[in-house]
């Protein structure tokens, strides 16, 4: 019986770390909804526009999530310096979205790299929203 | 028989000589290749976005300054947390390549002059010398995208094995 309380503790605890797609999303929409009084939900399709929307970046390149991840994000993207980038489709890898820092974190690089400055909570939720609505 | 014998003495001793004139006359005590290196947080947050590059292919002041720059790396933001940040710069400057010794990292840091700090190890002398024979062109093939894409090219890259019979250069 003691074991076994030990064996959840440690389960539990290894997760802590770990996020679900779904608690990720209620945390951008609290977040979202402190960003916005009239937050109105997310949107998959806003989030596919997002994900294809290319802009001019200030060293004179055009880009956008696409330029890397490819215009369909079930299939493997390729970065700058030639790595291969699992696909972004949590149905096609379910990886993704598994971790609530190493989703921070690349929000956190990438909206800098193409946007030019952080995204927006309803624009993680928009495009968590799209990620997990492809089949 | 005897004479024999001092022949080979003779004969070893030339070779060693030629050996350590060929290699700058810098005693390389070390092995040809570079020495296999861990640390987690190096491999995880290197090899992110491009090969895991070793750390005996630079020399600590050119780790210092990519370290200390991670938000502009090379046009990309790259930044890390500062306790990350702080064990990976450590990891990199304790191997080093002025602080190893093999024949390679020797050579990198030979070719590269006091006063420069280069962040690009294609733009090491030693890097430029042992690609001469090697097209602009073939670098930019679909396959390989760029020189820093080492791996492309040399199959071992990644374990600091840059070795001529690990070379398959890619169509």
């Amino acid at each position: 019986m003691r074991s076994a309380f030990l064996i959840m503790a440690l389960l539990l605890s290894s997760q802590a770390y770990a996020a679900t797609p779904s608690a990720l999303l209620k945390q951008y929409e609290l977040q979202a909804k402190q960003e916005n009084a009239a937050f109105a939900g997310f949107s998959a399709a806003k989030g596919e526009r997002f994900f294809h929307a290319e802009r001019l970046h200030s060293d004179g390149k055009k880009v956008s999530c696409a330029t890397c991840h490819t215009a369909d994000p079930r299939n493997p993207g390729k970065t700058r310096a030639s790595k291969v980038i699992d696909a972004m489709a949590v149905n096609v890898n379910p990886q993704r979205l598994s971790d609530e820092a190493k989703v921070e974190k690349w929000f956190g690089r990438n909206c800098k790299d193409v946007l030019e400055r952080h995204c927006t909570a309803q624009e993680k939720g928009d495009f968590i929203s799209y990620l997990l609505s492809i089949k | 028989m005897k004479k024999w014998l001092q022949f080979l003495v003779v004969m070893t001793s030339i070779t060693a000589t030629s050996a350590l004139l060929a290699s700058g006359g810098f005693s390389d005590n070390g092995a040809r290749q570079m020495p296999a290196v861990a640390n987690a947080k190096w491999k995880a947050e290197c090899s992110g976005c491009h090969m895991l590059y070793h750390p005996g292919l630079l020399p600590e002041r050119s780790w210092h300054k990519m370290m200390a720059g991670l938000d502009k790396h090379f046009g990309e933001n790259a930044s890390l947390d500062q306790a990350t940040r702080d064990e990976i710069a450590k990891f990199l400057a304790l191997n080093s390549a002025d602080k190893q010794d093999n024949r390679r990292s020797n050579r990198i840091n030979q070719s590269i002059p006091a006063a420069t700090t280069p962040l690009r190890i294609s733009e090491t002398r030693y890097f430029t010398s042992k690609h001469d024979e090697i097209a602009a062109s073939t670098f930019k093939r679909k396959s390989i995208g760029s020189a820093a894409n080492c791996a492309a090219c040399h199959q071992a890259a990644e374990k600091g094995d840059f070795s001529e019979s690990q070379i398959k250069i890619p169509r």
